[in-house]
């Protein structure tokens, strides 16, 4: 078991945003249930900003807190701004995270980038 | 903190019983003596080493002389096979699937090194395929290797069968009893083995002491050589002290394997509980299962979060999920008995001794199902078909990532 910031476990125990949006704009689901770990990435977006977001996701800690912890970053954004979003912010608004979580746990970034990708292509059609 | 603590992780390792830590306290103060001194001190710690050596014997129905001390389970493990090996040279070893790391390392070793392994299968309970297994001898296999309980899943190996099968045909058996000793009645004479594994601290003795059982007559080389200590087979100054714990902890683990029932009755109320959470798979067999140990599997979930969940409330687990391991790969128990990995990612094993009380398991029937479903209620999935349906269309190919990092 690795070790976490009381970030990580924060967010883990208490995590924020979590929940579906069944009205969302765009959703982005990222993962391998093989692996373990399945993000899924609800938007909601007004006026080119992140009006609302939620998660859910199956995972360990780590991929709980960076699904709650990416919400957070990316609520109030601007479509520009959420796609710069990486997992490495992510990853550091946390305090960092185990090396070995830092690939298979931390998707939630790829997460909302599929999620403004499905909201993009729907504004399209 | 640790006196709410509720310690379901048993077979990780236990509690030194304070009978136990008594016996062994004067060992390390008055009674210091290196036991191969001709002097006083050291048969003082000389004779502590031989009743310690009988009551070790005693706990599985051997001789005294039939018990060498070691370092712990994973070195008994390796005295024996290694031991084996290096004696015969060259030759076909069988083992199974589910084998402790001590035992399936030790094999894959050998196999890169000239000699060949067969990995038995076993079935979904969890119980290695006789018929399978009897298939694999030949001519060259000099020993077979199958450990008499699992340690995750508490499955009970059928070793009296693999030994009458071995016997047969002068084939050396070796049976790890690190999680069965204390746990089942163990009669080596009537279990048939040649070599068998022991682990003082699961049974409430220290940690840093084992024994291997080693059958009059039969013969392995150490993988350790200095002083001959241990008729040559552990060279190395006793730990006596340790030693003496795990002779205090095997004589209370015979007088008290009555406990055992309790324990059990507990285990089945955990059972009973648990299983009636929706979506949940028990892992390993209903009847040919330890006494303490309980093993399901919670569909949806991943078990790093449901043990870190627990934790918070005082509850102490483990899991076979990839997440907690240090290989990201989940359990190779559970998989070999045939659950998917999802189903590995959301195991949890919960492993009893005499110390824990019904009131315990009272909190505990509380406590998982609510943090199962708090786990849940994050999940995106809520059936099988949900998650298939996802791993079909969406899923992204971690596996190559994963290679990068094992």
């Amino acid at each position: 078991m690795p070790a976490y910031t009381d970030k990580v476990m924060d967010h883990f125990m208490h995590p924020r945003n979590m929940g579906e949006l069944t009205d969302a704009d765009g959703v982005g689901m990222v993962g391998n249930p093989t692996c373990g770990d399945v993000m899924y990435i609800y938007i909601k977006v007004k006026g080119n900003r992140i009006d609302d977001i939620r998660f859910k996701t199956m995972g360990c800690a780590a991929a709980i807190a960076t699904s709650s912890m990416l919400t957070e970053l990316a609520k109030g954004k601007t479509i520009e701004e959420a796609k710069k979003i990486s997992r490495g912010d992510v990853a550091s608004s946390l305090g960092g995270l185990p090396p070995i979580k830092m690939h298979c746990s931390n998707l939630a970034a790829d997460a909302l980038h599929k999620a403004i990708e499905d909201y993009e292509n729907k504004k399209k059609a | 903190m640790s006196t709410s603590r509720i310690y379901l992780d048993n077979a990780a390792t236990t509690k030194v019983d304070p009978n136990v830590l008594a016996e062994m306290l004067p060992y390390f103060s008055d009674k210091y003596g290196n036991a191969s001194s001709p002097h006083s001190a050291g048969s003082e710690a000389r004779e502590a080493l031989e009743e310690s050596r009988a009551r070790v014997a005693a706990l599985i129905g051997a001789s005294p002389e039939e018990v060498i001390f070691t370092s712990g389970g994973t070195e008994s493990d390796n005295l024996a096979i290694f031991g084996a090996a290096m004696k015969k040279g060259k030759g076909h070893i069988i083992t199974s699937c589910i084998e402790h790391p001590a035992v399936l390392n030790s094999c894959e070793y050998l196999e890169k090194n000239g000699f060949q392994v067969t990995y038995a299968p076993a079935d979904s309970d969890g119980i290695v395929k006789l018929d399978a297994l009897e298939r694999s001898i030949r001519p060259g296999t000099f020993l077979i290797s199958v450990m008499q309980a699992n340690n995750e899943i508490g499955s009970i190996q059928p070793i009296r069968e693999i030994s009458n099968l071995a016997k047969a045909k002068g084939i050396l058996v070796h049976t790890d009893a690190v999680q069965s000793a204390g746990k089942i009645g163990i009669d080596v004479n009537s279990l048939g083995v040649d070599m068998l594994s022991m682990s003082s601290h699961k049974i409430h003795g220290p940690k840093g002491v084992g024994a291997l059982f080693v059958k009059k007559g039969v013969q392995i080389l150490p993988i350790s050589r200095g002083g001959g200590h241990e008729k040559g087979l552990r060279s190395g100054t006793e730990n006596v002290s340790g030693i003496v714990g795990f002779g205090a902890a095997a004589r209370l683990a015979k007088e008290s394997m009555g406990e055992m029932e309790r324990v059990k009755k507990m285990r089945d109320r955990l059972m009973g509980g648990l299983l009636k959470v929706e979506d949940t798979l028990l892992n390993g067999s209903r009847t040919q299962r330890l006494p303490n140990n309980l093993n399901i599997s919670f569909k949806f979930i991943e078990g790093e979060g449901l043990l870190l969940l627990l934790d918070a409330e005082g509850i102490c687990v483990s899991t076979g999920s990839a997440c907690s391991s240090k290989s990201l790969k989940p359990s190779h128990v559970l998989l070999a008995i045939g659950r998917s990995p999802e189903d590995a990612h959301g195991s949890l094993r919960l492993t009893l001794s005499k110390f824990n009380s019904d009131g315990e398991m009272g909190k505990v029937l509380d406590s998982v199902p609510r943090a199962v479903e708090r786990l849940r209620s994050m999940s995106p999935f809520k059936s099988d078909s949900q998650m298939k349906q996802f791993s079909d269309k969406h899923a992204t190919h971690e596996d190559d990532e994963h290679a990068g990092i094992h």
